[in-house]
């Protein structure tokens, strides 16, 4: 067996492992990039549509224009990676001591490393997961199994597709398969109301005149070789489904854009604390989690509708373990919890030195008209005209704002009703 | 001497196992029947896997069962060694919550005593929850039967079938059993749709079907075999409880009882239901939102806590073959001459199969008078896939500098290698089975049976498939449909 010394070893080469391990080697860290597949880049790399990049390059570029971008930058730097590489497992020495087990076609690598970045990303939610009976036919595809066979492999699934789910993931590949020439019957959405962009419910369901059903939910797959109708139920005020108001449709395909779960298992074996809110990691300010010297970026942190926040995230992670690797760990600080006010469904990170400028994320509950978020310790506030559980709020608070609550035991962000 | 030819309809446990058994003799030219593209695919795919102790059988309404239950649970031990078979023994509680529960589960002592069964015993709340802490801490006691276990039942049929074609069985997949062609009230053959098989001997063993089948034969019209539904949650090896007993509730007249186990892969199965379904509905698998609730409040009233919702990777059901009286027809007939049922094998079948197996042999013996003469070179021994999940890092390294696709890691969840992917696509035409299904790969290496439910790891297999068996990439079968329907730019030119 191999063994190898790193500073840093990070897993998953999405958008945000690419990031982070960038940044990593310009800080000077002895990195490498560990990816599963045979290809770096994740996500963006199935992704044909445009939509990425507008913050971070201020361009409108698909997804792999995006991530090629990336490549360049790595190649010029001479960031080093593996793939086809699995991680076997991870083992815990001492607070700055980790030992990477990883499965690769050269044989088994043993990667001292004194940080971790896991950028693994997350996975989609199958169809057992969502209160679904019925059969267990052929015909039910995850969105992102849908993506890669038609975009990567030119295959396509399905002639006549049902999509369960309106984030924006549903509404691009009920556009996809539209483009293919398939019959998209339906989108079903169970909450009362889109889970997507409005520029995607319009550019992707209306102009293709593909019926959204808010306030549903395919409740039985039906078929016994393949996939043959859904049963679509309506749902209560509460989310429950009506009876009586079942019905069917016909389709030959169920396509799942019911959301992602960061992908955490292998650091959830070593004692990752999860909160319940994002399913991710809880973090400081670093995203380091409470596991020293382990930080946490990108979809596997907390799910993300934009790459470029995916950017800053794994970026901000390689700079925390820069920071780590310098002070033999993170040094000792006051840490201020950030909790959730109103309206707030959660927020990352979940602690503040109020030492440094810092990014929150967060997401409202429900969708709110007039608003005004505020972060009362400090003073901040943001008039929104609307603001939606699909689009992330993303807020830069300075070291000089957080100074306002050095005396304050917490802060927190709350969404109130504006004047 | 000219062998016997016997044709076999349906390769679940029952016709494996007597294919198996018959492998043993010079004198039978075997031929195993399948309609579905794989063994196993019926009854025996889809139950709680558990290899019973034989104290819940009543030796004077059900002796059959009471019998060959017992002598199973016994050869089983030998099977699953000789053939590599994954099994465990933990033994099995039968949970009592009430004075009623009680008297009705204390019954069950009366009858270990009459089956012969050995160290079933009565334990109380202190002893219990010392047994098995994940047990609600409400429970009075428990039956305690030490022999019970618990197997990996779809690898078990891929198993034996692998070791009786080794053994000179031939499998023969897609091919349905339409009729038995009786001459002189001696049967000649089978018709399939894969065309006319000529047999000597044709046995029966078609589980929720062996009733059409037996009419083919022109055996009792009245017998006849209804769909008992069976429905189950299983949850990610990465919960907190896991029992380590095979637990169950005591069974009443309505309700067989509820089992949580920990399955031979670790994860948590709860489950199952008891439903009779209508006597046409022997393809109903689906699930149903009552029966799954049902589960959930028995588990609950059985475990100390159930994992969350949010655990849960997959839910199932399974279909009883149950016979008039719950009894199974195991039968040799003189008329017609050489038809032979091993019918209506409801639980516990499973258990049964191997002591099914030898008794359906002793039939054939007495009945058609035939000699049984023994192999020679018969190989009582199969090997399991080499899995890079069992092996220690060391191991894995070695494994990977005599094959780098041991190094190649397709399925995430369950850490399945492409070179075990390969080696289950060259057992399964080895074995002579014609379409390589994704599901096929699933069950022999487990890849897609973790957290993602195979999201991640579907197309990388259908792709291996495609390349080692030259079938299109959308032409590669799930289940019993295929993964795509085209290719992305014959239908944009359509
Ligand atoms: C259909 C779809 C459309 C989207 N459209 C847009 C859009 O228009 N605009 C936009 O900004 N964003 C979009 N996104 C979101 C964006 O793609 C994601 O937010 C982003 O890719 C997340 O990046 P990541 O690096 O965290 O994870 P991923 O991109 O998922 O990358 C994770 C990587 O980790 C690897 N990995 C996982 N486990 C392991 C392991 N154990 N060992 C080694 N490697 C591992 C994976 O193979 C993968 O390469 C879209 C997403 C989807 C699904
Ligand atoms: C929910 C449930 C739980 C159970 N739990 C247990 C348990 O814990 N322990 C236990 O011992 N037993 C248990 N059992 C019982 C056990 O599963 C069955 O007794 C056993 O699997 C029956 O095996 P079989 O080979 O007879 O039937 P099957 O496995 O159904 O095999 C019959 C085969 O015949 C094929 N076939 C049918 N018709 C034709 C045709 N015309 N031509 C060609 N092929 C045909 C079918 O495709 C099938 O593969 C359970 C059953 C269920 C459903």
């Amino acid at each position: 067996m191999l063994e190898l010394n790193y500073d840093s070893v990070v897993i998953g080469a999405g958008p945000a492992g690419i990031a982070a391990a960038i940044r990593a080697k310009e800080l000077g860290l002895k990195t490498v990039l560990v990816e599963n597949r045979d290809l770096l880049g994740g996500i963006p790399l199935q992704c044909v549509h445009p939509g990425f990049g507008l913050h971070y390059f201020r361009e409108d570029l698909t997804g792999t224009e995006f991530i090629y971008r990336f490549f360049d930058k790595m190649e010029k730097l001479g960031v080093e990676y593996l793939l086809k590489s699995h991680v076997h497992s991870i083992e815990l020495v001492s607070h700055n001591e980790k030992i990477v087990n990883v499965i690769t076609p050269q044989g088994v690598m043993r990667l001292n490393t004194k940080t971790l970045i896991y950028t693994a990303g997350a996975r989609e939610r199958h169809i057992f997961e969502i209160n679904v009976v019925g059969d267990r036919p052929a015909g039910i595809y995850t969105a992102g199994e849908a993506q890669t066979l038609m975009d990567i492999y030119g295959i396509i699934p399905g002639k006549e597709i049902v999509i369960i789910g309106s984030g924006d993931v549903g509404l691009i590949m009920a556009r996809r398969f539209a483009l293919e020439g398939a019959k998209v019957k339906a989108v079903i959405e169970l909450m009362h109301y889109p889970g997507g962009l409005t520029r995607n419910i319009v550019q992707c369901l209306q102009d293709y005149d593909i019926p959204l059903y808010l306030g549903h939910v395919v409740t039985r797959v039906v078929g016994k070789r393949r996939v043959e109708k859904v049963v679509v139920t309506k749902v209560d005020e509460k989310l429950k489904p009506i009876k009586g108001t079942e019905f069917e449709i016909p389709c030959d395909t169920v396509v799942l854009a019911a959301g992602l779960i960061p992908n955490l298992d292998m650091l959830e074996k070593i004692g990752l604390i999860i909160d319940p809110y994002t399913r991710g990691p809880i973090v400081n300010e670093f995203l380091e989690t409470n596991i020293p010297g382990v930080f946490v970026a990108g979809n596997a942190l907390v799910v993300n509708d934009l790459v470029d926040y995916v950017v800053e995230q794994g970026e901000l992670a390689a700079e925390g373990a820069y920071y780590f690797v310098e002070n033999d760990g993170i040094p000792t600080v006051d840490w201020k919890p950030i909790v959730r006010g109103r309206n707030i469904r959660f927020i990352v990170p979940h602690y503040v030195s109020g030492k440094r400028d810092v990014v929150l994320y967060a997401r409202v509950q429900q969708p709110e008209k007039n608003v005004i978020v505020t972060i009362p310790e400090v003073g901040w506030k943001m008039k929104q005209f609307n603001v939606r559980p699909a689009e992330m709020i993303r807020v830069k608070l300075t070291k000089r704002l957080l100074e306002r609550a050095s005396s304050a035991e917490k802060i927190s962000i709350e969404v109130i009703p504006g004047e | 001497m000219m062998p016997i030819k016997v044709v076999i309809v349906g390769a679940g446990i029952v016709g494996s196992s007597i294919a198996r058994v018959l492998s043993m003799y010079e004198d039978f030219d075997v031929t195993l029947v399948e309609k579905e593209p794989d063994v196993g695919w019926g009854s025996s795919k889809a139950n709680t896997a558990i290899i019973h102790p034989g104290h819940e059988e009543e030796p004077d309404v059900h002796p059959l069962r009471a019998r060959l239950c017992r002598e199973g649970n016994i050869l089983w031990r030998q099977w699953t060694r000789e053939l590599s078979i994954p099994v465990k023994w933990p033994g099995e509680l039968m949970v009592f919550f009430n004075e009623e529960e009680e008297k009705n589960a204390k019954k069950y002592i009366e009858l270990a005593k009459l089956n012969k069964i050995p160290g079933v015993r009565v334990v109380y709340r202190n002893e219990l929850l010392q047994m098995d802490p994940s047990i609600n801490p409400s429970a009075l006691g428990a039956i305690y039967a030490p022999t019970a276990g618990t197997i990996s039942s779809f690898e078990a049929v891929i198993a034996i079938v692998e070791n009786a074609v080794e053994n000179g069985v031939k499998l023969l997949t897609e091919a349905e059993v339409r009729g038995v062609k009786v001459v002189d009230k001696k049967v000649k053959g089978v018709e399939t749709t894969k065309g006319f098989i000529e047999a000597d001997i044709v046995i029966n063993a078609a589980g929720l079907y062996s009733d059409k089948i037996s009419h083919m034969a022109g055996i009792d019209s009245g017998f006849v075999v209804r769909p008992r539904r069976g429905e189950y949650f299983l949850f990610d090896e990465n919960v907190r409880v896991k029992p380590e007993k095979l637990l169950h509730t005591t069974p009443t007249p309505i309700t067989k009882g509820v089992y949580a186990i920990t399955t031979i892969h670790g994860n948590l199965m709860i489950g199952p239901t008891a439903e009779d379904l209508p006597m046409d509905a022997k393809d109903e698998t689906s699930t149903s939102e009552k029966g799954l609730e049902y589960v959930w409040k028995e588990s609950e009233r059985l475990l100390k806590e159930l994992p969350p919702r949010t655990k849960i990777i997959r839910t199932f059901a399974g279909l009883r073959p149950e016979p008039p009286g719950g009894h199974w027809r195991i039968e040799a007939y003189d008329d017609p001459w050489g038809f032979v049922n091993a019918a209506g094998i409801r639980s516990p079948g499973f258990t049964a199969a191997p002591a099914i197996a030898y008794y359906v042999l002793n039939l054939i013996k007495d009945k058609y008078g035939v000699s049984l003469v023994k192999k020679k070179h018969w190989n009582p021994y199969r090997s399991d896939i080499v899995r890079v999940k069992d092996k220690s890092l060391q191991e894995i390294d070695e494994l990977i500098r005599k094959n780098p696709d041991y190094g190649e890691i397709i399925c995430y969840c369950k850490t399945v290698s492409k070179a075990e992917v390969i080696e289950a696509i060259e057992r399964m035409k080895k074995a002579g089975v014609k379409t390589i299904t994704i599901d096929g790969i699933k069950f022999r290496t487990r890849a897609g049976l973790g957290m993602c439910q195979g999201s991640f790891c579907r197309w990388r297999i259908a792709l291996l498939i495609s390349q080692y068996t030259g079938v299109p990439l959308y032409q590669v079968v799930v289940k019993k449909d295929l993964y795509g329907v085209g290719e992305v730019k014959a239908l944009l030119k359509s």
